[in-house]
């Protein structure tokens, strides 16, 4: 069957229906991750969005259920430029056809998604509309799509109810095998037990305690620090800093999730409560934003985001790089940013905006990035076990001034993305790019 | 940090000849990585003993030396040019090792040479099987898991903790003998007792067998802060077992989920971290098909084969950043030349897919086993880019140049599915044709998974390829089909054969319907960044990237495909410097090729690249868009030869020398009447195309005769025919692949062979120089070992030799370049072959005479004239040196070659030796081929009866330099006549000891074995030679050959000391 996607700007792609039978409006995104179609379906952070995938062959090994970063996919909609027709790997469940269809996510396939991605790029991110439906005239949707906006979607995404993860599997657990011929599920996970960490195996989710808000978390952050021993109480969005601080955790972990930053205006003050605490903090994504904005900063949007798994930030504190997970179409503004409340931690290369903030005084740190991955490189998964450092040292009575250790090194260092009117910053770590943000 | 100010003077390791599994990806990586190094204004001295390569050109370095690459060369060098550093992780393993045996001697630390980027530690450590299997264990990467044992019972117990299978491998077997796969303990039992039999020290290798997982790349670039990126991973198609180069690998990887992908990653990572690589590198894993169990087959702290691929598969160049790296740079400080934005510590993002495909070399030794082993057999390869897998696949498949175009081209048909069953299970470079067969016959994709383990992803994408064959066979060929069909790039001419239309009226379909190929640009970054470089791949629907460009006068060059035997690096080096030439002369260039290893593929030579198949239909979408004002054909080899018609068709005008002329050259009837005009005599001979014919002519001249096909390169599947039987077996090889050109059979003269190469302006030649041959004709050119100045030929012939290639130009019309060969026999000279283009000898003779000759012949075809470039008419006077071109050959890489040399060539490569005496020169061109002698002073002398004359001068003077000579009975009996001395030994049939056990015992220098007419594989000759050429022994059948070599080590003799030429003061 035929369908098409319609930009508000009046562009329409024609191609071939996938998955649910249903037309939606929402905004359109890329993402340039070559592996781990599943996990951005599943990533709540796309809440609001559809999502153009940039390499063209998608369903390749199918669906791992296993590998699911929520109970469900939350986009609205998916543009691939092919669908595998045969999904071939050990563990997968169903084909994505089938998956898509079973969580009513509507979808195109077969049209210039390298097209889509350039127009994205040169207009910035645009609202759209996936249909069946052949409008002889335009005009009819072009004002519905540009009346669209992503709205209040944390509250769409976040748990209805706290509960506790405290064991876990990880990817380092998925040992050898030896000479087994044939994939045994029940051995494998058999042998995924006994072969856990010694971490985790003896604490065994008696660890630190950490509260983590769910803005729309992945299920890999609280799967991360389990990992590292942690037990893990996940909160509702909406939940207050008092019945957070009632459960007295050791630290407070704040999500990624999708949206607007400044929508979240109820939630921004009670981190503004938790951030009054001693209690260590380390935040992602939305999460980082949010922080920033309970602290006095701004954010604005950038033309097209970041999403994808390849881009490399730098630790402004040792100049090293790390290729990282990223999903934002938000941004911390790091020239309103009070020297005496936070400074840079991390910078993007490419571009020179804000990726990771270290509070001044206070054991609370914060990165743009995602460092549980899922999809895309582990190379920053260290900064949970800084977090785990941060809580134990607390714990202990010794508060971490996270500005001054893990803070930009110096001045040049610091001077990341400036704002949007002045001129791009030269030297190393900033970027010659003209991105021209929308704000 | 920045460039370390302490580097100003850096030496560049070459990898040598070209040899399989080092190719012409080192003349790629060191070109770039010097260009770069010049960039950041660092002075270059580079040595190499590979005269072909761009690398040794006078501007890629500041002093070049085309030496042999020995560490005592070296450490002269070293000692005469004083660098501050050397870079030896730019050529290959042989560049590394050399590097390596450096530092270890404490030569350099002895001269305060610094070993830039990874330093020897970190080498050792890579390289070292037991200490890689160490470092591995510390940091938990798992290897496959191996025990050498003594007895059955070790090997049970072993087996116990590892698991079932298990390879089992006797030391010092010959080929492998005795070794075998046990699946279960009764096999294994079976296979121990047998192998600790055969082991001449009684121990077998136990290792986990992981044949059959999927075989996993990555490539990895660290920087001396610790900062590392992965430029891309890619998948073989066939599983390990296979050595990669061999390999059909698709990149980015297809099968792998984001759990895979990472956690190989994260290993690859760790890895290079923990060896503390600085450059680049290269993780190979092996990961079951069924679970997470990986293990690291083998890490590369250097460039590679593989790295040159994921260059040109991504945009990501690797031996610039690499080079950039070595000099104190960050990955962070280093600009992305494709974006311009972004910089080298951003990972590549691919929108397409990409397969390569490897070029092997099965059509040159037809003799030899076709099955792809863990030894490398691929002479170069072929790579495609498109939006999908079956595209990608169906583009690679035409680039080979292998009359393939299509799932169909290699026709088992004829098999049923049981016979399909056992030839599925044969791994060989047939195999995905022989899995489209079975498809078609109905066999399950699952079954087929089962025997090939070829992951059912491929299967199935073969599968949507073979249905497509289906349809284009029984359905209406409807635009929607059409549209299909061409999006996963079926070439016109397989649709035309398939639904039973021509081929142009396919092409009218298309046009009429909108379907034509548009172009998508690889930009390193999926499109997230607008990119500055256009380096583009066709795809059929959706926007084209490609913008006809204005302005400037737009000239075409064609490159030269894959690299195979006779069409090697060379004319990648005439593509470059002719692409080079032209934007010198203000021209806008547009590079076509499909070959990832070249410097011509490298996105910064010319203004635009297409990544594309070397074929009508495809160069014809490329001039839609871009109508070129003109295109050359002479420097890319046949492949580009064989383009000039369809160009002219198009409307596209040939610059330089026309087709009608190249027809002329290669046309019998045409040639001859061209020869007749001008008085230049040749041998005599007839055109034909079947054996009756051949033997009707082969008669008329009497034999021996040549036989050979027109229009061939490299002399593929020329014979010299003693008989009327050996012309039928000649003709029934050349007639297995239909001839569209009769076959050439001409009067066999024996003489001395000479070449020219010459520029022609259509009014003047200008010769820089006669090249003679040592060996006799009936060697291939090729193969023959090549002398400048030619130094036995008087100046009557010389003189003729120019006055025929004068006539020969302007009879042929040539603008341009022309290559000719001739006879000498006596004071007569005769015309053998004519080429109205580029040759194998150009960059030598470019080199050694200080004459560009392509730039020359360049600005001749924009219309200049040889006096107006400021040079004289004529030949050119002679250099003051010598300068040899060595042959060099990878017969032991090859099971089951014939080794012996004759009219087809066999060589893969060439190496130089440049001196002031011809001796010595010879002495350095055999140097730098590998034959470094005397070590045990014995040989083996076994020459047919004519040659029984010249043996025994030979044999006397070996005798001379303290040679033992061993010879077989009748070899014997005429030296010992002729008063020299020599053993006799057993054929291989008598008893022990034989010849054979004498090579096996590993203290033989040299065999010197010319073979007897005809080609019969199961005679002794044929024994001896291969397994000569397998334990490591020089062989050499020619005896011109043979008296070359000793008079280079009579020289050897004499003085030890080697003088060294920089190149770049010629």
């Amino acid at each position: 069957m035929k369908a098409f996607l319609i930009l508000e700007d009046g562009t329409v792609f024609e191609g071939t229906h996938i998955g649910a039978d249903k037309e939606i409006i929402s905004e359109i995104v890329f993402n340039t991750s070559m592996a781990g179609y599943l996990e951005v379906l599943t990533d709540p952070s796309y809440a609001g969005q559809a999502v153009t995938m940039t390499y063209p062959l998608i369903g390749n090994y199918g669906i791992c259920r296993e590998d699911m970063e929520s109970t469900k996919p939350w986009l609205d909609g998916f543009i691939v430029r092919e669908l595998s027709r045969k999904p071939s790997n050990f563990r997968c469940d169903i084909s994505i056809q089938d998956f898509l269809f079973e969580h009513d996510i509507p979808g195109i396939a077969g049209i210039d998604t390298r097209a889509l991605t350039k127009l994205l790029r040169e207009k910035g991110t645009m609202n759209g509309m996936i249909t069946t439906r052949e409008y002889s005239d335009l005009q009819e949707v072009l004002p519905r799509l540009k009346a669209y906006t992503t709205g209040k979607v944390v509250e769409k995404v976040t748990c209805r109810e706290k509960y506790v993860v405290e064991e876990v599997t990880d990817l380092s657990e998925n040992r050898p095998l030896a000479g087994a011929a044939r994939f045994d599920k029940e051995k494998w996970l058999a042998g995924k037990r006994e072969q856990r960490p010694s971490l985790v195996r003896e604490l065994n989710g008696k660890g630190l305690h950490v509260a983590l808000m769910d803005f729309g978390a992945k299920a890999n952050i609280a799967k991360s620090l389990a990992a590292r021993g942690c037990r893990v109480t996940v909160y509702p969005a909406l939940t207050s800093a008092e019945e957070i601080l009632k459960d007295a955790p050791d630290g407070i972990m704040l999500s990624n999730g999708p949206g607007d930053p400044k929508e979240c205006v109820s939630i921004i003050q009670e981190i503004k409560k938790l951030y009054r605490t001693d209690i260590p903090i380390f935040a992602i994504c939305l999460g980082h934003q949010l922080m920033a904005l309970a602290t006095g900063a701004d954010t604005y949007k950038l033309k097209y985001g970041h999403r994808g798994g390849n881009h490399p930030v730098k630790d402004l504190a040792t100049g090293r790089v790390y290729i990282s997970s990223q999903n934002h179409g938000y941004v911390v503004d790091t020239e309103k940013l009070d020297p005496r409340v936070a400074v840079p931690s991390f910078c993007n290369v490419n571009d020179g905006t804000n990726e990771g903030l270290a509070y001044s005084g206070k054991n609370v740190f914060t990165v743009q990035f995602h460092p549980e991955a899922c999809p895309g490189p582990q190379d920053s998964g260290y900064l949970f076990d800084r977090f785990i450092d941060m809580m134990r040292r607390a714990k202990a009575g010794d508060q971490v001034d996270a500005a001054a250790v893990y803070g930009a090194r110096n001045e040049r260092m610091s001077q990341t993305k400036p704002s949007p009117v002045t001129q791009p910053a030269t030297g190393a770590g900033a970027a010659q790019i003209t991105e021209g943000e929308v704000r | 940090m920045p460039k370390n100010p302490n580097v100003k003077r850096v030496m560049v390791i070459g990898s040598g000849p070209i040899v399989i599994g080092q190719a012409a990806e080192f003349d790629y990586a060191g070109t770039q990585a010097c260009r770069s190094l010049k960039e950041e204004g660092v002075e270059v001295i580079l040595v190499n003993s590979n005269p072909a390569t761009i690398m040794t050109d006078r501007d890629i370095a500041d002093k070049v030396y085309i030496e042999p690459l020995t560490v005592k060369v070296l450490e002269q060098i070293i000692e005469k040019e004083k660098p501050d550093s050397i870079l030896p992780t730019l050529g290959g393993q042989a560049g590394l090792n050399l590097g390596m045996e450096l530092e270890e001697s404490g030569f350099l630390t002895k001269h305060n040479v610094t070993l830039l980027g990874t330093t020897a530690a970190t080498i050792r450590n890579a390289e070292g099987r037991q200490e890689f299997k160490d470092l591995m264990e510390r940091i938990g990467e798992p290897c496959a898991a191996s025990k050498v044992v003594e007895t059955v019972e070790d090997g049970v117990a072993f087996t116990e903790t590892i698991g079932y299978p298990v390879v089992l491998r006797p030391a010092y077997t010959l080929g492998g003998s005795g070794g075998g796969i046990a699946h279960n303990q009764t096999e294994l039992e079976e296979i121990l007792e047998n192998g600790l039999r055969l082991s001449r020290v009684g121990q077998v290798l136990v290792e986990r067998c992981i044949a059959g997982w999927k075989e996993i790349e990555y490539e990895v670039m660290r920087d001396s802060a610790g900062n590392c990126i992965t430029v891309c991973n890619m998948e073989n198609i066939d599983p390990v077992g296979v050595h990669t180069g061999d390999s059909i690998v698709v990149a980015p990887s297809q099968t792998l989920s984001d759990k895979e992908y990472q956690m190989l990653r994260t290993s690859a990572l760790k890895i290079i971290s923990e060896l503390k690589i600085t450059g680049g590198c290269n993780v190979q894993f092996a990961l079951h098909p069924t679970s997470f169990e990986y293990c690291v087959i083998e890490v590369n702290p250097r460039v590679s084969r593989s790295s040159a691929l994921a260059s040109k598969a991504t945009g990501y160049p690797i031996a610039k950043v690499a080079a950039k790296i070595a000099l104190g740079y960050h990955l962070d400080e280093i600009k992305n030349a494709i974006t311009k934005k972004t910089y080298a510590s951003f990972e590549p993002a691919l929108d397409y897919c990409v397969v390569k495909i490897p070029r092997l070399p099965f059509d040159k030794f037809i003799t030899a086993k076709r099955t792809l082993t863990t030894q490398m057999k691929a002479t170069g390869e072929v790579m495609s880019i498109c939006d999908n897998f079956e595209g990608a696949l169906m583009k690679a498949i035409r680039s080979l140049e292998q009359h393939v175009d299509c799932l169909r081209s290699y026709d088992f048909s004829h098999l049923t599915a049981e016979e399909l069953r056992e030839r599925l299970a044969v791994v060989d470079d047939q195999r995905i044709w022989v899995i489209a067969e079975a498809l078609r016959k109905g066999l399950s994709q699952e079954e087929i998974h089962e025997i090939t383990k070829i992951d059912l992803w491929f299967i199935d994408k073969l599968a949507i390829l073979t249905e497509m064959e289906h349809a284009l066979e029984t359905q209406e060929l409807t635009a929607e089909l059409l549209k299909e069909a061409k999006r996963m790039e079926f070439p016109d001419n397989v649709i035309a054969r398939l639904s039973g239309r021509k081929e142009k009226e396919i092409q009218e379909l298309r046009y009429a319907n909108g379907i034509r190929a548009v172009y998508k640009m690889v930009d390193t970054c999926a499109a997230e960044f607008a990119a500055a470089t256009p380096y583009y791949y066709s795809v059929y629907g959706g926007e084209c990237e490609a913008e006809r460009t204005s302005g400037r006068k737009k000239v075409l060059v064609l490159g030269s495909g894959p690299i195979r035997i006779g069409q090697g690096i060379e004319f990648d080096y005439c593509s470059v410097h002719a692409t080079w030439a032209f934007a010198k002369a203000g021209y806008e260039t547009i590079i076509i090729n499909n070959n990832p290893e070249t410097v011509s593929t490298d996105f910064d030579i010319a203004d635009k690249l297409y990544f594309e198949p070397l074929t009508v239909e495809d160069v014809r979408s490329i001039v839609d868009i871009e109508k070129p004002d003109g295109a050359v054909v002479q420097f890319g080899g046949q492949t580009a030869i064989k383009l000039a018609q369809g160009l002219m068709e198009m409307g596209v005008p040939i610059l330089g020398t026309q087709a009608k002329d190249v027809d002329a050259a290669e046309d019998r009837e045409l040639f001859d009447e061209i020869l007749e005009q001008t008085h230049i005599p040749r041998a005599a001979g007839g055109t034909v195309y079947t054996a009756e014919e051949a033997k009707a002519v082969a008669n008329r001249l009497g034999y021996p005769v040549l036989v050979r096909p027109s229009y061939v390169l490299g002399g593929q599947g020329m014979q010299i025919a003693i008989s009327d039987s050996e012309i039928e077996e000649f003709m029934a090889v050349i007639n297995r692949i239909a001839q569209d050109h009769p076959i050439l059979v001409d009067k066999y003269l024996m003489g001395k062979e000479i070449e020219v190469d010459a520029v022609c302006d259509g009014t003047d030649i200008l010769i820089p120089g006669i090249m003679e041959h040592i060996e006799r004709t009936g060697v291939h050119s090729g193969d023959s070992i090549s002398v400048y100045p030619a130094h036995t030929i008087g100046k009557l012939v010389k003189d003729k030799i120019t006055d025929y290639t004068e006539k020969l130009a302007k009879a042929l019309h040539v603008k341009g370049l022309i290559n000719i060969q001739f006879i000498a026999i006596g004071e007569d000279v005769y015309v053998i072959e004519v080429n109205p283009r580029s040759s194998r000898t150009v960059p030598y003779i470019s080199k050694v005479t200080g004459i560009p000759i392509v730039d020359l012949a360049t600005e001749v075809i924009i219309g200049k004239t040889i006096r107006e470039l400021g040079y004289e008419p004529g030949l050119q006077p002679e250099a003051k040196y010598y300068a040899i071109k060595m042959p060099v050959f990878s017969f032991e890489k090859i099971r089951g070659a014939e080794i012996s040399l004759g009219p087809e060539m066999k060589s893969t490569g060439e190496c130089l030796g440049i001196a002031r005496t011809f001796n010595e020169a010879l002495y350095k061109a055999f140097l730098g081929s590998g034959v470094n002698l005397p070590k045990y002073r014995n040989m083996i002398m076994t020459v047919k009866d004519a040659d029984k004359g010249e043996a025994i001068e030979i044999g006397r003077r070996f005798e001379k330099l303290g040679y033992t000579i061993y010879a077989t009975r009748s070899t014997a009996a005429a030296l010992n006549e002729a008063g020299v001395k020599a053993r006799k030994v057993n054929k291989i049939s008598q008893e022990s000891p034989t010849v054979m056990d004498l090579i096996l015992g590993h203290k033989i220098d040299v065999v010197i074995d010319t073979p007897t007419q005809g080609r019969d594989k199961h005679r002794d000759g044929f024994l001896i030679r291969r397994t000569a050429i397998e334990t490591g022994v020089n062989v050499i059948t020619a005896m011109d050959t043979a008296r070359a070599l000793v008079s280079s080590l009579e020289n050897k003799a004499q003085s030890e000391e080697l003088e060294l030429v920089d190149i770049a003061k010629l």
